[in-house]
């Protein structure tokens, strides 16, 4: 009995040191692409050339760093990439207000203010999520041309917050349908109206799904490449595009610490965001899976 | 009595489908409409300016006798498998593992799930420069001293598909597991502890009761992946730019250059036709049973 159960003990700490050992490993494999960036990007290009890959620089220095900020090439125009990362806060400021905003009320009529049709509307404005945008860039390339918006930041929020609709307005409609109606029909006796009960029964309940719509748009809408590379050009477009061009210069010696600053640069508000909400990101992340 | 409807009442009854309506209006253009002028431009000769003629099936002809999209389409298929299957195993595998009581649970799964949060262009980029033949990976295995030790596939056109899987699947590896662990979170326990007095293995039971229960989440990973896949854009033209020659070409990226870069409009305007056809298929069963069976659960 006894070495029955001595036995029985080692399997299993031989089974949680396999667990362990597996998820150690792959954790490991996750992290190296961060950590080889990040150790790039703090060395010399004389360390990089002479074959050091992933490990620690011999001398740390944040040259990479300054040049891939303020003087690294880009087209004709060496400025780094400072003023496309400010080009791509432009856009995704308003473009997540817009959109969060508008997904919220849309929310919130699909649920506390049904009509005939309305599920119609939300099956139509669902398929959105799933819109590969190949589908329409063609025609919103002309239509941006038209408007006179082609080429510049306020028309790529315009089309962030098209396209992002869907997306918020499932978020806010699957948020507000587990608030009870009885809530709102009893404002509504009360004598509140349409304005009054949203901004003063829903928005105050729906700070956590304002969070996960926020940091999800904001995610989305900082990596967006294909609308940026399709509607943009030089100097306003996103630190997405910039960073692809940097990226493929092709003439002189490839500056690869460069590269990973500038990669590193690009990556780092949305790191920075995930690493302060990243349970609000899972969440909206897992959205999409509309059972999960 | 009833009070004759004053216009202030109608205008309240109205409000909900006003407030609506501006979105109603965005999505019909932004969506339905331009994919029916992409549609009307797939049936035109559109080359460098869109052009508004009918000439049938021309440019889908056109379309599949280019060698490009059928190379690209070929590739689409090879990398939606493999890129399917590995983060799946993978996902699972995490999802399984960590879902033990397992200490730092917290910090492991965000360790898993942070790619997520990148653009692809930084991924493709890093990726690019692990795989460097010269410089990266390969160097640190042959400094090791297994000098034979290659790994050139980014630059050779045969085995180039397989590097964007490597850094696709680290992508989305975490978003797979994420989807499965909440889905074994789901699961009651009682039917393992069930199983355990029966005398089950934990492999077994894993096997024949647990993976079958997670039937719900396979089905939205896999649509979910598979919507990555064909629009999976930003990571090959950062990492391989749909080299070398057009090795990794895929459909997304045929669609780009064709339309902005080669002045093929009517081409590209039926490639994307091809995609939103193909991803209709797979998107619009899953959105209607995941709408039906909301219905009946509430």
């Amino acid at each position: 009995m006894a070495t029955d159960r001595r036995s029985a003990r080692r399997a299993r700490l031989i089974g949680r040191a396999f667990i362990y050992g597996a998820l150690i490993a792959l954790a490991a494999f996750y992290l190296m692409p961060l950590w080889v960036m990040i150790v790039t990007s703090l060395k010399s290009l004389d360390e990089i050339y002479s074959g050091s890959f992933i490990g620690m620089p011999q001398a740390v220095t944040f040259e990479a760093w300054g040049k891939a900020w303020s003087t690294a090439c880009i087209g004709t125009k060496c400025e780094g990439l400072q003023p496309y990362f400010v080009n791509s806060l432009m856009m995704v400021i308003p473009a997540v207000i817009l959109s969060s905003g508008i997904g919220a009320i849309n929310g919130y009529v699909l649920t506390k203010w049904r009509f005939r049709g309305s599920n119609i509307v939300f099956g139509m404005l669902l398929f959105g999520c799933f819109l590969p945008f190949q589908a329409v860039l063609l025609p919103m390339a002309q239509v941006l041309g038209r408007l006179g918006l082609a080429g510049s930041i306020p028309g790529l929020v315009l089309v962030h917050t098209v396209y992002g609709i869907a997306f918020t307005t499932l978020f806010f409609r699957n948020y507000f349908i587990t608030i009870p109606d009885e809530l709102t029909k009893a404002a509504q006796i009360d004598g509140a109206g349409f304005f009054r009960i949203f901004f003063s029964i829903m928005l105050p309940a729906a700070l956590p799904i304002i969070v996960v719509s926020c940091i999800w748009q904001f995610t989305q809408i900082w990596n967006d490449f294909l609308f940026g590379v399709s509607f943009t050009a030089g100097e306003s477009s996103p630190v997405t595009v910039a960073l692809n061009n940097i990226v493929n210069v092709t003439m002189g010696r490839k500056q690869y610490n460069v590269d990973m600053a500038s990669a590193m640069i690009a990556a780092i508000p949305t790191l920075v965001v995930y690493v302060v909400a990243g349970r609000y990101f899972v969440r909206g992340l897992t959205a999409g899976a509309v059972k999960g | 009595m009833r009070r004759p409807l004053t216009f202030k009442d109608r205008l309240a009854a109205l409000l909900p489908k006003l407030v609506l309506s501006p979105s109603i209006l965005a999505v019909s253009v932004g969506v339905y409409l331009f994919i029916v002028w992409t549609a009307a431009i797939s049936f035109s000769s559109s080359k460098m300016m869109p052009r508004f003629d009918f000439v049938g099936l021309d440019q889908y002809v056109r379309l599949w006798s280019t060698p490009r999209w059928i190379t690209a389409v070929e590739n689409l298929f090879l990398f939606t498998a493999l890129f399917l299957a590995v983060t799946i195993a993978i996902g699972l595998f995490m999802a399984i593992l960590l879902d033990q009581k397992i200490r730092a649970e917290g910090v492991l799964r965000a360790i898993y799930l942070y790619p997520m949060a990148l653009s692809f262009i930084v991924t493709g980029t890093a990726w690019k420069w692990i795989m460097n033949p010269t410089l990266g990976v390969q160097k640190v295995v042959n400094d090791l001293g297994w000098t034979s030790f290659t790994f050139d596939w980014i630059t050779r056109p045969e085995v180039a598909i397989y590097c964007v899987v490597i850094a696709a699947v680290w992508q989305s590896t975490g978003f797979a597991m994420a989807i499965f662990l909440a889905g074994l979170r789901g699961i009651d326990n009682s039917i393992i502890k069930a199983a355990q007095i029966e005398g089950a293995g934990l492999t077994r039971i894993y096997l024949a009761i647990i993976v079958p229960m997670l039937r719900p989440a396979f089905l939205s990973v896999i649509v979910l992946l598979s919507y990555i896949s064909i629009k999976s854009f930003d990571l090959v033209l950062a990492l391989t730019n749909a080299g070398p020659g057009s090795a990794t070409e895929m459909p997304s990226t045929f669609m780009f250059s064709a339309t902005f870069l080669r002045n093929q409009m009517g081409v590209g305007a039926a490639s994307a036709m091809m995609m939103l056809m193909t991803v209709a298929a797979i998107i619009v069963p899953y959105l209607y049973s995941e709408l039906k069976e909301d219905r009946n659960g509430h």
